[in-house]
């Protein structure tokens, strides 16, 4: 198997009696946009639960880069490159915008243990800023309080915030959910967009979408990886059409 | 707050004692510091409780550490207060460190009863320091000195004294809170799980923050201390935490002079019903003065329910854009 940017080893976990995790071992490739896709209850998010830090597994390992990640603490995983977006939008709704990137963009430009001098004052911090929010589509809207915007506004911010760390991997946990057609096309392009610079691994429900950016596919079903492939091939896969279309449909 | 009204405040507070001298007045001068000590403990409960949201409920820990401190040095003939008083600090400090270092382990209510199951273990360890007056306190030789030729037994020096501090202590706290650290902090108080996903140690963020405010809640005690030439356990006493949290929710959670509003507030009242008889209050119901715990806590009822963001809610412009409060 190619070695990977990301490579995980066997990882499980369990929540008594229901295995979530049942030994996966995934690469995603320096480059790539590797999608994950999986039935409902499948295990993709506590999957990236424990990739990004926020969950332990009970056994497997993590190796980032060079480095064994297994044990490293969120916070440590985000400096070195590897940071995730959520599900159910998570942002600071009290702060405008342009503070809510600003944080994450603070956070991996120098100590934020400082004590004297204002923050609003350090311009290079707000530049690059606004260069983000203007990369996530969001220009215009910097002064508006994170709280105020329209779902898929909310929803791009997500992604800023999670871009902002400047990560080498990029984990998109379901980016599209709950967005309109118009949406998510904006949404497919900024994706499509970090192809040059970010490896991503995206979770995503909407298979329109995950044929069209994915350049390899794995799926996920009960804790497992029933497959690993190109787009095509995930498509022609017999047990992939079990999985998802019950047994009748792949005899 | 706007400028002007604060700089007008300052120079009442700078005139004060001058006028009250010419007045005889000087329990006033007195009754100021300590209001203004409060201030400064209400104050740096306000740091962790309303920018970091931490609601503690065991801050008189920190200012009963500091008044030990700074009482026991005295009494082992260690009178300067350039001594006492960074030592007192330090001891608090510590003191949050250990306290911070468990219970900021825990969210919620769990938080809200760790630290004060902490804050009662600091209160039941001075009262069994037999050494040091155990239940009954400890009476201090005197005030520290100072040097310079300024002499903190004189009540004026001390009123001068404490103001200074409570200054350098509300400059320096906003400073904090509007540099990096403290945007960070509010930010966790937001959104801890994210701002751990966007790279923040965010425990260890809220450890200094917590240390930080314990520090200048020993401050507080060590002046404190040297007001009364007297420290006794009570300035530990749960009772004690919950007077700090009360200034700080009367004077408004999160906003720059919360603190010092809610100890004028709160002391001002208990001060004008305990020591002066109000002649109409007293025709209405006759006893008023000894109920007045009573009127306090209908005061705080009135501001919760009208104004629940605090007095300073009352003046302060709306929140700006950005993520600070005032």
């Amino acid at each position: 198997m190619v070695e990977g940017l990301l490579s995980v080893r066997d990882l499980s976990k369990r929540f008594g009696g229901l295995i979530a995790t049942d030994g996966v071992s995934l690469e995603v490739i320096a480059g790539e946009i590797h999608a994950l896709i999986g039935p409902n209850g499948a295990g993709k998010t506590t999957l990236i639960e424990q990739l990004s830090g926020a969950m332990p597994p009970d056994a497997g390992a993590i190796r980032f880069g060079s480095v064994d990640i297994t044990g490293r603490p969120q916070h440590e995983r985000v400096r070195l490159g590897l940071a995730r977006s959520y599900q159910v939008t998570s942002i600071f709704p009290k702060f405008t915008v342009l503070d809510n990137i600003a944080l994450a963009v603070q956070a991996r430009s120098g100590s934020s243990v400082s004590f004297w001098r204002p923050r609003d004052s350090e311009t290079a911090l707000f530049d690059e800023a606004r260069r983000l929010i203007g990369q996530v589509g969001l220009a215009g809207r910097e002064t508006a309080l994170a709280g105020t915007l329209a779902h898929g506004e909310q929803r791009q911010l997500e992604v800023g915030l999670a871009l902002a760390t400047q990560p080498k991997l990029l984990l998109l946990d379901e980016p599209m959910a709950g967005m309109g057609p118009e949406e998510s096309e904006r949404m497919i392009g900024l994706i499509d967009s970090l192809r040059q610079n970010v490896t991503v691994l995206l979770i995503e429900h909407d298979m329109a979408a995950v044929f069209r950016l994915a350049d390899r596919v794995s799926v996920l079903v009960f804790g497992r990886v029933i497959a690993t492939g190109d787009p095509v091939a995930i498509r022609n896969n017999a047990e992939v059409k079990r999985a998802y279309l019950g047994d009748e449909a792949a005899t | 707050m706007r400028r002007a009204p604060v700089l007008a405040l300052l120079a009442l507070a700078i005139a004060f004692p001058l006028v009250a001298k010419d007045y005889d007045a000087i329990y006033y001068v007195s009754f100021a510091s300590r209001v203004m000590i409060y201030a400064l403990a209400a104050t740096s409960l306000n740091l962790i409780l309303g920018y970091g949201g931490m609601i503690s409920f065991g801050h008189a820990a920190f200012v009963g550490a500091g008044a030990y401190a700074a009482g026991v040095l005295l009494v082992e003939g260690i009178t300067s207060a350039w001594i006492g008083w960074p030592a007192a600090m330090a001891v608090s400090a510590l003191l949050a460190l250990a306290i911070g270092a468990v219970s900021l382990r825990t969210r919620g209510v769990y938080f809200i009863m760790i630290t004060l199951a902490f804050a009662q273990m600091a209160y039941y360890l001075t009262v069994s320091m037999k050494a040091y007056g155990g239940e009954e306190g400890l009476n201090l030789p005197s005030r520290a000195t100072l040097g310079f030729g300024l002499e903190l037994k004189d009540d004026v020096t001390f009123y001068y004294t404490v103001l200074v501090l409570l200054v350098v202590a509300l400059v320096l706290l906003q400073r904090l809170v509007h540099a990096r650290f403290g945007r960070a902090v509010q930010a966790i108080r937001e959104n801890e799980t994210r701002m751990q996903a966007i790279g923040y140690p965010t425990f260890q963020y809220k450890l200094i923050c917590f240390v930080i405010a314990g520090a200048f809640g020993g401050l507080a005690g060590a002046l404190l201390a040297n007001q009364s030439n007297y420290v006794n356990p009570s300035l530990l006493h749960w009772t004690q935490s919950g007077m700090l949290m009360i200034m700080v929710i009367l004077g408004g959670v999160g906003y720059r002079y919360g603190g010092l509003i809610g100890a004028v507030v709160l002391l001002g009242i208990e001060e004008l019903i305990a020591n002066h008889k109000i002649a109409w209050l007293a025709a209405l119901l006759p006893n008023y003065q000894q109920h007045a715990l009573l009127g306090v806590g209908l005061i705080l009822l009135a501001v919760v329910l009208f104004a629940p963001q605090g007095l300073a809610g009352l003046f302060a412009r709306p929140a700006p854009a950005g993520n600070g409060r005032g």
